[in-house]
């Protein structure tokens, strides 16, 4: 009896999958927009997925935000703009060029630019350790290496 | 014995760096968010009351003295857990306290304020997270302190314990009530 039940179940089970929210746009533009804001913006909740990505209540929410917002036609600056006054940088996948997170735009910059300056001066003195042979010393080397 | 100054500078690199990123990635909890909505008032609003749905509740409600705004859901396992707390703050401290319904259904709502009693003045059915998104809600339960301009002074994102209501809650709207008395004067 238990194993007709478990075939019943076997072949009667439906798919699952998850919800999509598929919002109606006008045009394939907004789609577009819609879609690259909300791969672009970071769901509060979680701590590394975008909105497309989190099937979370508050991420739900937030794309039908970003999907009202389009259809009352703000740019995605603005649509940028409210999510950053509710959600701060968090909220942001690229953060904002601001005093906060210069060291963060700037830093790689600066490390490459100490590492060069670092490189150039072991360089530099290596060769001026080379050259500085005098004629005598060249000589003694000569016959150091004739001796041998 | 002579050292060669160039050898020590990536140490003090490696010293530098190991400084920002200690300051970057401090050991705290990553799922908190910093308020973008401290020292700004309140989102305006209108919403109907959980108990009375053709009553709209707007931003006026919630002014006129200092006062806590708590978001919650049946969903909200926390929100069960702050629960008596909650409770407790409305019997015994002198503070009102609101309720945001966050995407919840509105029966559920109120079978759970039945069973577990009701510390809210006023419920606010936001079923659409329209209120919670406006005020940088990211999950439930979170605590806002409101001044008596409607203010929002300060936000507390988890379960209101015992411990979080003496130290962090009650010293806030200690403060604000020696700021500006309120209308029963227990400014002491």
């Amino acid at each position: 009896m238990s194993r007709f039940v478990y075939l019943l179940v076997f072949f009667f089970s439906f798919p699952v999958e998850a919800a999509i929210d598929a919002y109606p746009f006008p045009n394939t533009e907004l789609q577009e927009r819609h879609n690259a804001l909300i791969e672009e913006l970071r769901c509060p909740q979680c701590l590394n997925t975008n909105l497309a990505g989190s099937d979370s209540m508050i991420a739900r929410d937030l794309r039908r935000e970003v999907h009202r917002m389009l259809l009352e036609g703000m740019s995605d600056e603005e649509i940028l703009d409210f999510m950053y006054e509710r959600y701060g940088d968090f909220i942001l996948y690229k953060p904002r060029l601001q005093k906060g997170t210069l060291l963060l735009w700037f830093g790689p910059l600066i490390f490459l630019l100490l590492v060069s300056i670092v490189a150039f001066r072991l360089v530099k003195s290596r060769k001026a350790r080379i050259s500085t042979l005098s004629d005598s010393e060249v000589k003694r080397l000569e016959e150091l290496i004739g001796k041998k | 014995m002579t050292v060669n100054k160039s050898l020590l500078i990536p140490l003090v690199v490696f010293i530098l760096l190991v400084t920002v990123l200690a300051l970057g990635f401090r050991l705290e909890d990553p799922h908190y968010l910093p308020s973008q909505l401290i020292n700004k008032p309140f989102p305006e609003f209108s919403l109907p009351d959980l108990h009375q749905n053709d009553r709209i509740i707007t931003k006026a409600d919630l002014t006129g003295d200092v006062t806590l705004v708590n978001v919650w859901a049946t969903w909200c396992p926390n929100c069960l857990v702050e629960h008596p707390e909650l409770m407790r703050i409305s019997r015994e401290e002198d503070i009102v306290l609101y309720g945001v319904n966050y995407n919840d259904e509105t029966n559920k709502a109120i079978r759970w304020l039945e069973r577990h009693k009701n510390p809210f003045k006023l419920n606010i059915v936001d079923n659409k997270g329209t209120l919670a998104i406006d005020l940088g809600v990211y999950g439930a339960p979170e605590t806002f302190v409101l001044d008596e301009n409607g203010v929002i002074q300060y936000r507390h994102v988890g379960a209101v314990t015992r411990m979080v209501w003496d130290s962090k809650i009650l010293p806030v709207v200690s403060l604000l009530r020696k700021q500006a008395p309120g209308p029963s004067g227990d400014s002491e």
